[in-house]
């Protein structure tokens, strides 16, 4: 035990010292690079890169790093990027945004995901910060924040537009939904899909939930889905659950059509998932990895190359909002040397102005309203032969 | 001569107790109003007032009751949104100082009646029993919150737990939208404040301990059948201890959650409910002077360690392991004993003592 407690003490003796000597490694760096690179403007993102949620930070920050990569070969104008964890917690993220604001962060690229951006966007707000976020969805994101803006679909918008999509299209007589009601992407789609469903007299026969606690069994909900004979299933969810509601679905030989909304891109790309399972799924994505214009091929290749595997969504995103920044930046004739509450006013309103169209991979001619909600047309995609095909 | 020294000892902690929030707060204090402090710390001390409260509370629980508690975050949550719900229906002309002490009573008060209903039965179990049942109570009180909806108009408060639409509110606002949590939450929350409240809650606990109740309570815990055997009420001074903790963590939750400007029952599950009670545990299981600096320590600690990016809960955990086995260990103990002189000897052995029960 003496001995023990003896390596223990060491050891602890040892950590201390190992991490006193990082911070001055690190202290070393930011100074370097204040001093040395006055010219940067520094761009600071949050994110969930641990916890349950890391896929979609991760894909966040390595999109961001390419189109700052690109940006920065161009030359006219420098960015810098620190992306922070946030484990997907409001308290831990708006500890990064304090984090970043020590840094010196002049632009933010708000959360990625929606209940830490809610709390960061109030922050960002009041200091006079623009943000734009690049994948949290809820209209509270951006609710009566002047600086803040979204580079993807609100919530109620992606449920507005799949009710139209199956209505016009006519894909299902009885419709049954599965969504996870613990959560708010999938309960805020799910209630803006219901009430348009009303009203254009889409038959929905069935209504299903689950938690994030209970995501691994979806027999029960898949039988009484059945038994009520829905011939066509929403399923505004993540692809995970996702994938296993298709696996059990196989199981049970009940083979309805199946339509997703832009949680459900990535299925294909599990690992393990068997991709005829998701032969005939629709969704609507504002992105494909499949898509033949030259941006999105170079953008997928490159990161194909620099992190070896297929981009989704979140990373096309991290990647558009980026740009978007810069696009706006340029126009609106930003420099290095302005503080972050004059960026923050010339972004907005270059981007709110009405000649301002930018072009992306998620989407081409977006453009921003005052409320800080984009306008862009999403696509809808048809899984045939395991890849997207535009429907 | 024993109950001189017991009260040498109780004024000791009091000086330690309020002397260390003092002084922090004579040096921190200014340093905020002048803006010397960095975004970073700043932007920490709410949340470490409001963790620092919650220790103490669980402390009482677990350190002075005895008894496990894994489900103190549900307490906190119930503290939370009923704080929120409370400063939503005050009149916007309300003075801030005002609704932010309404909906700390009120969420105190909230907390206190769940910790009554949930006591009532978890306090006739005792030790492994106990705790799975406040884990259990924790994550019901969680899933409850995910099904509420509740919004407010003119016609007053509605109230739900189908959907948003169900409320159908004429024009007003959401305050809190089921598993969407509450989204537009005044922060009202201060760090003078936050103190104030870590000074109540010190003066509640400290206070209790020292009483008839506060001995009734550890006498129950040291040996059960000797209490009930000089007939000491057991059940009676069980809950009064659960119920003071749960109004306690309650007012830590309504002080939580007016620093955010959005709040989900997500936040309040086990892990929440767990990290507090590594703050009680490594500060010392009825050491509030020790539980208030790990609470601090440890709260920082994952803010400092952002430098290690990817490593950095790693970091975290290895840290937390190596602290707990080195103020676990006697020759720890014995080198402190040396270094701090024969006036901390009495803690020392008591911390260590104390250190044997978490084994347990």
């Amino acid at each position: 035990m003496k001995k023990f407690t003896k390596i223990a003490s060491l050891a602890l003796t040892a950590a201390i010292a190992v991490t006193s000597l990082a911070g001055c490694g690190t202290g070393k760096n930011t100074g370097d690079s204040g001093s040395g690179d006055a010219k940067t403007i520094k761009i600071g993102g949050i994110g969930p890169i641990t916890g349950a949620a890391a896929i979609y930070g991760q894909a966040v920050k390595n999109g961001a790093e390419i189109a700052l990569e690109e940006i920065n070969a161009k030359g006219d104008l420098k960015f810098e990027l620190k992306f922070e964890d946030d484990e997907n917690d409001a308290e831990k993220a708006v500890n990064a945004y304090n984090n970043l604001k020590d840094w010196g962060m002049k632009i933010s690229m708000g959360a990625v995901t929606t209940q830490p951006c809610i709390a960061v966007s109030t922050e960002s707000n009041s200091d006079g910060i623009f943000a734009m976020t690049p994948s949290a969805s809820s209209p509270d994101v951006v609710k009566d924040k002047d600086l803040m803006f979204q580079m993807c679909f609100t919530d109620p918008n992606q449920g507005i537009a799949s009710a139209k999509y199956i209505k016009e299209q006519n894909l299902g007589e009885k419709i049954a939904v599965i969504y996870n009601n613990s959560d708010v992407y999938s309960t805020g789609i799910y209630q803006k899909f219901m009430a348009e469903a009303e009203n254009d007299g889409l038959n929905v026969v069935c209504v299903k939930t689950f938690t994030d606690d209970s995501a691994n069994d979806f027999t029960s909900q898949l039988n009484e889905i059945k038994s009520a004979g829905a011939d066509l299933v929403f399923l505004p969810i993540y692809y995970t659950p996702a994938s296993l509601i298709l696996t059990q679905a196989k199981k049970m030989q009940y083979e309805p059509k199946f339509f997703g909304v832009d949680g459900m891109d990535g299925i294909l790309t599990l690992e393990g998932f068997d991709k005829s399972l998701a032969e005939d799924v629709m969704l609507l994505t504002p992105f494909t990895a499949d898509a033949q214009d030259d941006a999105t091929k170079s953008f997928v290749e490159k990161y194909n190359n620099k992190f070896k595997e297929t981009p989704n969504q979140f990373a096309a995103d991290g990647y558009d909002v980026v740009n978007a920044i810069y696009e706006a930046c340029v126009k609106a004739g930003v420099t290095a040397d302005m503080t972050a509450e004059e960026i923050g006013t010339k972004l907005a309103e270059t981007l709110t102005s009405d000649d301002f169209k930018f072009d992306g991979i998620t989407g081409n001619g977006m453009f921003w309203s005052q409320s800080g909600e984009v306008s862009k047309d999403p696509k809808g995609m048809v899984i045939k032969n395991g890849v997207y095909v535009g429907m | 001569m024993n109950k001189t020294k017991k009260l040498s000892k109780f004024t000791l902690t009091n000086i330690e107790c309020y002397g260390m929030i003092i002084v922090a707060f004579a040096v921190l204090f200014p340093m905020l109003k002048m803006n010397m402090l960095s975004n970073k710390i700043s932007g920490l001390l709410i949340p470490i007032c409001a963790y620092i409260v919650m220790a103490i509370s669980l402390n009482l629980t677990v350190g002075f009751l005895g008894e496990l508690s894994l489900g103190h975050a549900g307490f906190m949550s119930v503290g939370a949104f009923s704080g929120v719900i409370t400063v939503a229906c005050m009149p916007n002309a309300a003075p801030t100082p005002i609704k932010l002490l309404v909906a700390i009573i009120i969420g105190g008060i909230m907390a206190g009646f769940l910790g009554l209903i949930i006591g009532i039965p978890v306090i006739r179990l005792k030790g492994d029993y106990l705790a799975i049942v406040t884990l259990a109570f924790g994550e019901i009180i969680k899933n409850i919150i995910n099904c509420i909806y509740i919004g407010v108009d003119k016609a007053g408060l509605h109230f739900s737990m189908k959907s948003a639409e169900a409320l159908n509110l004429s024009g007003g606002k959401m305050i809190l939208n089921g598993p969407q949590g509450a989204v537009g939450v005044s922060k009202i929350s201060t760090f003078l404040s936050g103190v104030l409240l870590i000074i109540f809650a010190l003066f509640v606990v400290l206070n209790m301990v020292n009483s008839k109740t506060g001995r009734a309570v550890t006498a129950i815990r040291d040996n059960r059948i000797a209490a009930e055997s000089v007939g000491i009420n057991i059940t009676k001074y069980k809950l009064t201890a659960f119920i003071i903790s749960a109004i306690i963590a309650g007012m830590a939750g309504a002080l939580y959650a007016m620093n955010f400007s959005t709040i989900a029952a997500r936040k309040f599950d086990f892990n929440t409910s767990i990290l507090i009670l590594v703050f009680v545990v490594l500060g010392g299981m009825g050491n509030i002077p020790g539980t208030i600096i790990a609470t601090a320590l440890l709260y920082t600690l994952p803010e400092m360690l952002r430098q290690f990016s990817d490593y950095r809960m790693l970091i975290y955990a290895v840290v937390l392991i190596l602290v707990m086995l080195a103020t676990n260990s006697q020759r720890v103990m014995i080198l402190k004993d040396k270094i701090l002189g024969s006036l901390s000897k009495k803690n020392a052995y008591e911390s260590s003592g104390e250190g044997e029960v978490s084994n347990g």
